[in-house]
């Protein structure tokens, strides 16, 4: 891509290697949960710098809006009361793709490069590339990424990575007004999360931790946590998520054979797309993987 | 008694208390930092004085991380509150003459502050310095020593011109037109039901905003949000679009009166003109029309000095230049008048430069050295921290003369040693002050002449006890909210006139609009949300988008008592009138146990109306009641009574 100081170490559905020339910092996005107010500017932000605008909706009785993650809502803010030992606790998190570095979605993602991991962490969809089947959305652990009702391609979280290719932190990080938001190196990040973890602890947060699930192999967007031993409290938060065993073995055992169907299947879907729409191009691209797993 | 007036448990304030107390050690300092959440009650005043005399009896004051600190609302609220946002101040507050000082002589007597013990710097007695140099300002050479500097050019203060008195008085008919610049009175003044009547009574009103305001439209009908008759109302409304902050160059004075230039960023859309340009174009037709048609007392118009090299476009930095002043002669060393300091002609570097012989001009002394010979200095940007206790004084420029911490003296023991040298503001060098911020004492002052660090008071030392400067009595006292559920002031239960701040001004009709905790049992209390910006932000796409329809909070004990679920709608009624809203049901909002009775709060957001991107709304205030605190006149939007429903 275009996007060259990224490199790539993997795309969906592809077999010929990556460019691996040249050696990319890995970086992160640490949120720091307990240091969030809620005022959602990272929301604000990210509509402004990715130019998206979601509907305009309704309140649902609580402080979250949009309700959920959209094709023009890559990030929203999730608000839990939660009371325990006496003491209530106002959880807020930053929600949103938490660029795993092993990618779910991009494993289930059936078509060529619509699913990119550059070398530094980031997975990207590359829109262009994205034929609307939903795999993404089947294969990713934290339900992130959603379908378009206008063009039928998935969106999600890009991590900024046209402003990270120019050294530039991601617009969330920017906006936040009280560093609840950080970005460097992945091993800065730790570091960071190291020394705010400390400082929970000493402040009475004894299960203050960070949370970098290693069932994904670890995720380039973490989060510091007061209570790291029950992440579900923050808004069901899963504790050890880990891409769906479907994934893995159609995308694992049968690889080259299913990006060989599949490849022959999303050839076809273009001209079932012109013709019929994207629904049922998903429906055939399942009946396909289904057939797959059943092998 | 504190845990029975406010319903806060004992130990949980005593905890606090314990806290605070601990800032009394020299290596210890608390900051108190308080917004509308203090102020928006009938005691505003004395909520924060009682925080002052703490600080003060803590040694809390003058310290690098202490002092008692307002934090505003708006990026410039205090700018506005700099230049004579109330009309009895002028820049600077200065006071303002009015009819019992009939010649400059008797003003200044009566007042420049007289020093009360001897040796200290009572720095106000340089009042008529700063009040002639603005005169030569304002009117040049029409201000001369024999007509007392135009003395009688400056307007006289006619009574109370506070936002709650003007709308009174327009209530009664008795304002003819409204210039209405950058406010959106219907929404944010107390009782939407008489501002809306009271601007009906208007001939004109003219609205100069960026923005379509409720206020432009409270004419106009919209459905039960806005449920008026236009037929019956005879006011007239201009609408002049104005630029925006971004949209023009200038500066915001911050929280901590540092002044910071802004550089324009984008050219305003349409017709829009700068506020100034406006303004400038009304002065001079208004002038033009006095010298052809003549009038009443002219000259103050005629005479007001005007040199901006585009008449009806003054720019910010001619008006910046003409705020710090500048030498008219020489200004001469008073202690060596062969020495000049300041050449005729150069900007001021400091206000210790102004004179009362009409040598000087200075359009607020207070701003005096932003714009010296050296240039902008509040456009300065270099944030080097060498202390490394945030004291950036090369950045922008702070009030008054670049001093970041006022009372700074106080941060050093009465020999002149820091009370914390890990955190040294000032101190004593051997013969003069010196540290890390400009010496808030005579430099030359040695710690033996006992010269005291609050300059501003003419003993030297904090009041603890103020005798005739507040509207109530010289120590602060507990009084209920005008609408209270309590029907006694716990702390004086035999004393009816205790109940509420008696000092407090009621206008005639607001005291029959309060109402009882009989028919409205809730306490009110109003707020924003960081994801909007008082009324402004609903005009805007995103922000409609993170926060797109009013709503109204309440515990989950009460919203049980009432049959109510998050995402009802919701009825909330005060004795003015009602709004509907969307109910959040919240574990944040607690009932409180207070003087033995159970106490439910409900929440109510601003920023809703009827004009903008969000979904429409009721105004807020619509709700609330028409009085305020008893020295700034702050209306009591934090805490009313209301009664809820399911609608
Ligand atoms: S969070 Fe989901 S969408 Fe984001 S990288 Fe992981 S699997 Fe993909
Ligand atoms: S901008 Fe920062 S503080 Fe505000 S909601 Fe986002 S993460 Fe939280």
């Amino acid at each position: 891509m275009a996007l060259q100081s990224l490199d790539i170490k993997q795309r969906s559905a592809t077999t010929t290697p990556s460019t691996q020339v040249r050696q990319t910092v890995e970086i992160a996005k640490l949120i720091d949960v307990s240091a969030c107010i809620g005022c959602k500017a990272c929301q604000v932000a990210c509509s402004e710098w990715n130019d998206i605008r979601d509907e305009v909706g309704n309140c649902h009785g609580v402080y979250d809006n949009p309700m959920d993650l959209s094709a023009k809502s890559w990030t929203v803010m999730r608000y839990t009361e939660v009371e325990q030992n006496n003491k209530l606790e106002w959880l807020i998190r930053k929600d949103g793709c938490m660029h795993c570095a092993d990618p779910g979605c991009l494993k289930a993602c059936p078509a060529p490069g619509a699913i990119i991991q550059y070398s530094n962490g980031i997975v990207d969809f590359h829109q262009e590339n994205c034929i609307g089947c939903g795999y993404c959305v089947t294969g990713c652990p934290f339900n992130v990424p959603r379908i378009s009702k206008e063009d039928s391609k998935a969106y999600k979280c890009s991590l900024c990575s046209d402003r990270v290719a120019v050294n530039q932190a991601p617009a969330c990080a920017k906006a936040c007004p009280t560093g609840a938001i950080q970005f460097g190196s992945k091993e800065d990040m730790k570091d960071y999360a190291a020394k705010r973890v400390t400082d929970l602890k000493e402040r009475g947060y004894d299960q203050a931790g960070l949370y970098d699930p290693q069932g994904v192999g670890g995720t380039h967007v973490m989060y510091v946590l007061h209570h790291a031993d029950k992440p579900d409290l923050y808004a069901g938060l899963p504790a050890n998520p880990s891409i769906s065993p479907l994934v893995s073995l159609w995308k694992g055992v049968a690889k080259p054979l299913a990006t060989l169907a599949l490849a022959g299947v999303a050839l076809g879907s273009l001209f079932h797309y012109v013709t019929k729409g994207p629904n049922e191009v998903s429906k055939e691209i399942e009946d396909e993987i289904e057939k797959e797993d059943a092998k | 008694m504190v845990a029975k007036v406010c319903g806060t448990p004992k130990e949980a304030f005593l905890k606090v208390c314990e806290y605070i107390a601990e800032t009394a050690a020299p290596n210890k300092t608390m900051t108190n930092l308080y917004a509308l959440g203090w102020t928006e009650h009938s005691v505003g005043s004395q909520n924060i004085r009682s925080m002052a005399i703490i600080q003060l009896l803590l040694g809390n004051m003058g310290m690098a991380g202490g002092g008692i600190n307002a934090l505003r609302g708006h990026a410039n609220v205090q700018g506005i509150t700099d230049f004579a946002l109330y009309a009895q101040n002028l820049p600077g507050y200065l006071a303002v003459p009015s009819d019992a000082e009939p010649d400059l002589k008797t003003f200044l007597e009566k007042k420049t502050p007289k020093m009360l013990r001897p040796g200290q710097m009572n720095f106000g007695q340089n009042l008529p310095k700063w009040y002639v140099s603005l005169h030569k300002a304002w009117w040049g050479n029409a201000a001369t020593k024999e007509n007392g500097f135009a003395y009688d050019f400056m307007p006289k203060l006619a009574g109370a011109s506070d936002v709650l008195s003007i709308f009174d008085q327009m209530y009664q008919g008795k304002v003819h037109g409204f210039l209405c610049q950058g406010f959106n009175p219907l929404a944010s003044v107390a009782n939407k039901k008489k501002v809306s009547d009271a601007l009906s009574k208007l001939k004109y009103m003219v609205v100069m905003d960026p923005l379509a305001t409720d206020t432009s439209e409270f004419w106009k009908p919209h459905g039960e949000f806005n449920d008026v008759d236009p037929s019956k109302i005879p006011t007239e409304v201009f609408r002049l679009p104005t630029t925006l902050f971004a949209e023009t160059s200038g500066s915001f004075t911050n929280s901590g009166r540092v002044i910071q230039w802004r550089w324009k960023a984008a050219n305003g859309p349409g017709e829009a003109k700068d506020d100034t340009e406006i303004m400038a174009t009304l002065f001079l037709k208004l002038k033009d029309m006095y010298a052809k048609d003549g009038g009443a007392y002219s000259e103050p118009i005629q005479k007001l000095t005007w040199a901006y090299r585009i008449p009806t476009k003054p720019s910010p930095e001619e008006l910046m230049m003409e705020y710090n002043g500048k030498a008219l002669a020489d200004v001469l060393d008073p202690k060596d008048p062969t020495k000049v300091l300041v050449k005729a002609g150069d900007q001021l570097p400091s206000f210790a430069m102004l004179r009362d012989d009409g040598s000087t001009t200075c359009g607020n002394w207070i701003y005096c050295g932003v714009w010296s010979q050296a240039g902008n200095n509040s456009a300065r940007r270099d944030n080097s921290d060498p202390s490394g206790l945030g004291q950036t004084l090369n950045w922008g420029f702070a009030w008054p003369v670049n001093r970041r911490i006022l009372y700074n003296r106080a941060s050093a023991d009465p020999s002149g040693k820091p009370w914390d040298p890990q955190r040294t503001v000032l101190k004593w060098l051997g013969d003069k002050w010196g540290g890390n911020d400009v010496p808030d004492m005579r430099p030359d002052a040695a710690p033996e002449q006992n010269v005291m660090p609050f300059i501003m008071t003419g003993e030297g030392v904090g009041r603890l006890f103020a005798v005739g400067l507040m509207a109530e009595g010289p120590f602060p006292e507990h009084y209920e909210p005008f609408e209270s559920p309590l029907d006694n002031n716990p702390m004086h239960p035999k004393n009816p006139k205790a109940r509420a701040n008696p000092a407090a001004r009621v206008y005639k009709g607001d005291m029959e609009a309060f109402g009882t905790a009989k028919d409205f049992p809730y306490v009110g209390t109003t707020y924003r949300l960081t994801e909007h910006f008082h009324y402004w932000t609903k005009q805007s796409k995103i922000n409609a988008i993170m926060q797109p329809e009013q709503f109204v909070e309440i515990g989950e004990e009460l919203a049980r008592e009432k049959g109510i679920t998050a995402g009802d709608k919701v009825k909330v009624r005060s004795n003015r009138g009602f709004i509907k809203g969307v109910a959040v049901v919240t574990k944040r909002i607690k009932a409180l146990d207070v003087d033995g009775k159970k106490v439910h709060t409900i929440g109510i957001p601003i920023h809703y109306g009827f004009k903008g991107a969000t979904k429409p709304g009721f105004i807020t205030n619509t709700l609330t009641p028409f009085v305020g605190d008893a020295n700034t006149q702050t209306p009591e939007y934090k805490a009313f009574l209301v009664n809820i429903e399911k609608a």
